[in-house]
């Protein structure tokens, strides 16, 4: 593709760092559907691979972990409008009721508070929106792999 | 008509391999998760892969893929603990994360802290290289089937 990458928005920037990377992202086919300050969202479309329970061909509950904390560090880069040397702290899941077989999964995170080294998200996981099936809030280590992390703050 | 669950943890209940439990579900098997037995409940691993990288700069594995490992172990303990031939439903889960995984080896085994008729209680620890060091640890509730047959 040629595009000049300095026209790019920061989301369409993110949303090619998503379809180019590598990893579980990528194995997973994460793909960004909406990256705005306040609120990111990823799409994990449906897979038979990631079923959890063969016999009632629900998503495994980790998918749904991968893809929240996926959402979340999306969200940071978002918010931060950078790469932000991050790590999770803790991520707690309520898994509300099970994903719909044959159905893609979304989850949107955002960073609702920040303070110079630790970041605080929320985040649900939902395949009609405002109907979640996981709410999750997670914390976030700035600076984690550097002694010195100066944090834009909001 | 193909084997189903349950009769994969039946088989499993006589030989005492629950591998092939693991690989009739179908996201375990994605993540390459192998049993390893133990007295004390099933040891699952995870081998190090580039498809498990969360963080490729470090490298380090995906933080949700380490959540993920860490329910799976939950889930496979529960069913060799005799609690269910169903896969439990998980209720919540919260990961601490305490060191970086690095992309090599990673184990994890889960015991029950509380077992009720409907609700297990779990606590899950994960390592690698050495056992005492753990790199994430997890509690979550598990709802269980009501008994089948």
């Amino acid at each position: 593709m040629d595009v000049d990458p300095k026209t790019l928005t920061w989301a369409e920037k993110l949303a090619m760092m998503l379809e180019t990377g590598q990893g579980q992202a990528k194995a997973l086919g994460l793909a960004l559907e909406s990256a705005t300050r306040e609120r990111t969202v990823l799409r994990l479309p449906w897979q038979e691979k990631l079923v959890g329970n063969p016999a009632t061909r629900v998503l495994h509950g980790g998918v749904i972990t991968t893809l929240i904390d996926s959402a979340c560090g999306y969200s940071l880069m978002s918010y931060f409008e950078s790469l932000p040397d991050i790590a999770t702290l803790d991520l707690r899941i309520d898994y509300l009721q099970p994903a719909e077989p044959d159905r893609d999964v979304f989850a949107g995170a955002e960073v609702y508070k920040v303070t110079s080294s630790i970041a605080f998200l929320r985040a649900t996981a939902f395949q009609t929106e405002g109907d979640p099936i996981a709410n999750a809030v997670a914390t976030f280590m700035l600076g984690a792999n550097a002694p010195k992390y100066n944090a834009r703050q909001g | 008509m193909t084997t189903t669950i349950v009769d994969a943890v039946k088989a499993a209940r006589e030989s005492g391999d629950y591998q092939s439990v693991l690989e009739s579900i179908p996201y375990m098997k994605f993540l390459g998760l192998v049993v390893e037995p133990d007295a004390a409940g099933p040891i699952c691993r995870m081998p190090g892969s580039d498809h498990i990288i969360g963080n490729p700069v470090l490298p380090a594995i995906h933080g949700g893929v380490v959540g993920a490992l860490l329910e799976s172990t939950a889930i496979m303990h529960i069913m060799w603990s005799h609690e269910s031939l169903h896969v439990p439903k998980i209720i919540n889960l919260t990961v601490e994360y305490l060191r970086s995984a690095r992309v090599v080896d990673t184990y994890a085994q889960a015991v029950i802290t509380k077992q009720g008729r409907r609700i297990a209680n779990m606590r899950v620890e994960a390592w690698q290289a050495d056992r005492t060091k753990p790199v994430a640890a997890a509690h979550a509730h598990f709802l269980l089937p009501r008994e089948e047959e």
